[in-house]
């Protein structure tokens, strides 16, 4: 390359600042998951794993994190279904408005949360349901569809449908074909497609405020009520810091797999 | 399976040519404006080897596709053994295709791929195994079963594909230029062993190929397409011979035609005619040619050297080219190419000139 040796320094710093923005503020937050003291306070007092033991015996932070698990899961299973019949329809049948339709399911992925939240509250309320954890994971759902439809649909475009003709030629009827060539050849795409939904879903704050209601709690919630309480912070940190294991690893997985599964197919 | 399979087409019918495998009445298919068939009638025989031979865009593989059922033709029936099946899905035919891309099914074995006919069909695992390893000692991949279809070779793919679409069984096997994309070698060992699994089988051979040669060596009898229309149906020596298109003149062999001044004075009347390459003779320009023979003056173009034998490309007098063929008996290369840009006298039997229909485009 011909840049000089200044413009290539240059580039170093801004490449590590740019690392450092990013990333500071989460070594920070993971550090004071580990201070004893009570107050956030530089430079730590030591090392424990007090607050971890504190976060486990708190049956709130259970409760929503067991919520969210549910409405991860929930979401996830409805776009997964609802996002490849979409797919399906789009990809494989000519229809009248099929590019209109296509634009619409991925347009709510760019309409503000505090929108589709509000649409959504104002939507149960009129048809007069009750707000819970179903109401939550059909709000989810709005955006993990628009996941799932993209990840199956690209796959579709790369699949060959000789072998699809090959199964019918050998006596499978429709559903069969499906199940057993089809469905195994978007098979990659649904798993990654499936762990950036739940991804997605489990830190989701603003749709989830306006569709759960005053009884259900998920865990983004529960840290936004607990930052309220000085007291709570060291926890707080502590289930932060899993939130950030529990969002990234799916996220990784799903990459590894939509990277290294398409490549080997004929 | 090969002894079973033969039994039960023996059942059937007299004799192969007695009964109809497979008839096309007046089929068209069009995709919008375009007619890619353009109404065909044809009966294949039970157990005959037939090849659907023709450019691309002749309509030879839609036409293959609508037998299988891929297709639905827009007008026109199609029948299978006595039976009429236009409409019937592709689950439903007892035919099936061998795919020119091969279409395994990347996430199965070899084993599951072949067997998958028989998992379809509900028929027993114990069946369906000892059918699998029967399939694949046919196709000589007794060892590979457990492979994935990314593990093997392109001809390994197409024995595969091959053995896959026989375990069912079928009355009728179609295949979509099969040896299209395997290199000259292994296409040639591969029609010789094509040819001797449908020997072996018994069945009806439905073949699609835009290569002339293969067409002429491995079929029993062949039809040419061209421009969604079937210009000749015969047997190979039939279609070589005696074309009745100039069409099928030039695409099944070179065309060498003789039309305009050279067709009234060389042979005598108007029209198109053609003489194949090797029953032309070179001869000195001052010798006379015999009493059923005809014969044109020229003078030599071009020597293209091919190892058996060599083109001369003789200008002719009259106006118009013809390719004369001759077999290096006693000539060398060296002698061969000196001749180029003597004069000849091009001599031939009348017997062996052909009057043509001229073809559309």
């Amino acid at each position: 390359m011909a840049e000089s040796r200044w413009v290539r320094i240059g580039l170093r710093i801004a490449t590590g600042g740019v690392l450092v923005f990013l990333y500071l503020p989460l070594v920070i937050l993971v550090i004071y998951a580990f201070n004893p003291s009570r107050l956030q306070a530089w430079p730590p007092t030591g090392f424990t794993f007090d607050w971890f033991a504190e976060a486990a015996a708190n049956p709130a932070i259970r409760r929503a994190l067991g919520n969210s698990l549910l409405a991860g899961i929930g979401a996830t299973s409805v776009a997964l279904v609802l996002g490849t019949a979409a797919a399906l329809a789009v990809q494989r049948f000519a229809f009248f408005g099929r590019h209109t339709v296509s634009f619409l399911f991925v347009l709510p992925i760019a309409l503000p949360g505090v929108v589709t939240g509000i649409a959504l509250r104002t939507t149960f309320q009129t048809a007069g349901i009750s707000f819970g954890l179903g109401t939550i994971i059909v709000g989810h759902a709005t955006f993990c569809v628009v996941i799932a439809y993209n990840n199956v649909i690209a796959r579709l475009r790369r699949l060959p449908r000789t072998p699809e003709e090959a199964s019918a030629d050998l006596g499978a009827d429709t559903w069969t074909t499906f199940r057993r060539v089809t469905l195994p050849g978007m098979g990659t795409a649904l798993l990654s497609g499936g762990l950036l939904a739940f991804a997605l879903s489990f830190d989701e704050i603003i749709v989830t405020n306006f569709t759960a209601g005053p009884g259900t709690q998920t865990i983004p919630m529960w840290i936004f009520a607990a930052i309220q309480r000085p007291t709570e912070l060291p926890v707080v940190n502590v289930v932060a810091f899993v939130l950030i294991l529990v969002s990234t690893v799916p996220v990784y997985l799903a990459q590894r797999i939509s990277n290294g599964a398409g490549g080997s197919r004929i | 399976m090969t002894v079973e399979t033969r039994r039960e087409i023996g059942e059937e019918g007299p004799g192969p040519s007695a009964s109809a495998a497979v008839r096309l009445e007046g089929v068209t298919k069009r995709f919008g404006d375009v007619a890619a068939v353009a109404g065909i009638d044809l009966e294949i025989h039970d157990g005959e080897f037939f090849s659907m031979l023709g450019p691309s865009g002749s309509g030879k593989t839609t036409t293959l596709r609508m037998i299988a059922g891929f297709e639905e033709p827009t007008s026109g029936r199609i029948w299978l053994l006595g039976r009429d099946i236009t409409g019937v899905p592709p689950f439903d035919r007892d035919v099936n295709t061998v795919f020119q891309d091969y279409a395994l099914f990347p996430h199965m074995s070899v084993a599951d791929n072949v067997g998958y006919g028989l998992l379809v069909r509900k028929v027993a695992a114990v069946e369906r195994r000892q059918r699998v390893s029967e399939a694949l000692q046919m196709v000589r991949l007794d060892d590979y079963g457990s492979r994935r279809p990314a593990q093997l070779s392109g001809g390994q793919r197409q024995r595969v594909a091959l053995a896959r679409a026989l375990i069912n069984r079928p009355r009728v096997l179609l295949l979509d230029e099969p040896l299209g994309a395997l290199d000259l070698k292994l296409r040639e060992e591969m029609q010789i062993e094509l040819k001797a699994i449908q020997q072996q089988v018994g069945i009806t051979f439905i073949y699609v190929t835009h290569d002339q040669e293969e067409a002429l060596t491995m079929s029993d009898r062949l039809a040419v397409f061209n421009a969604g229309r079937i210009e000749q149906i015969g047997s190979p020596a039939d279609v070589y011979e005696h074309p009745v298109t100039t069409f099928v003149a030039g695409f099944v062999g070179t065309s060498n035609l003789l039309t305009g001044d050279a067709a009234t004075t060389v042979i005598g009347r108007e029209g198109v005619f053609t003489v194949r390459p090797e029953k032309i003779r070179l001869a000195d320009p001052t010798s006379t040619p015999a009493d059923d023979e005809a014969s044109a003056l020229g003078r030599i173009r071009e020597v293209v050297y091919v190892g058996p034998d060599t083109r001369y490309i003789v200008a002719l007098e009259t106006g118009g080219e013809l390719v004369v063929t001759q077999q290096n008996l006693e000539t060398s290369s060296m002698e061969a190419l000196a001749t180029q840009g003597r004069s000849v006298r091009l001599t031939w039997k009348r017997r062996h000139v052909l009057s043509l229909a001229t073809s559309e485009l």
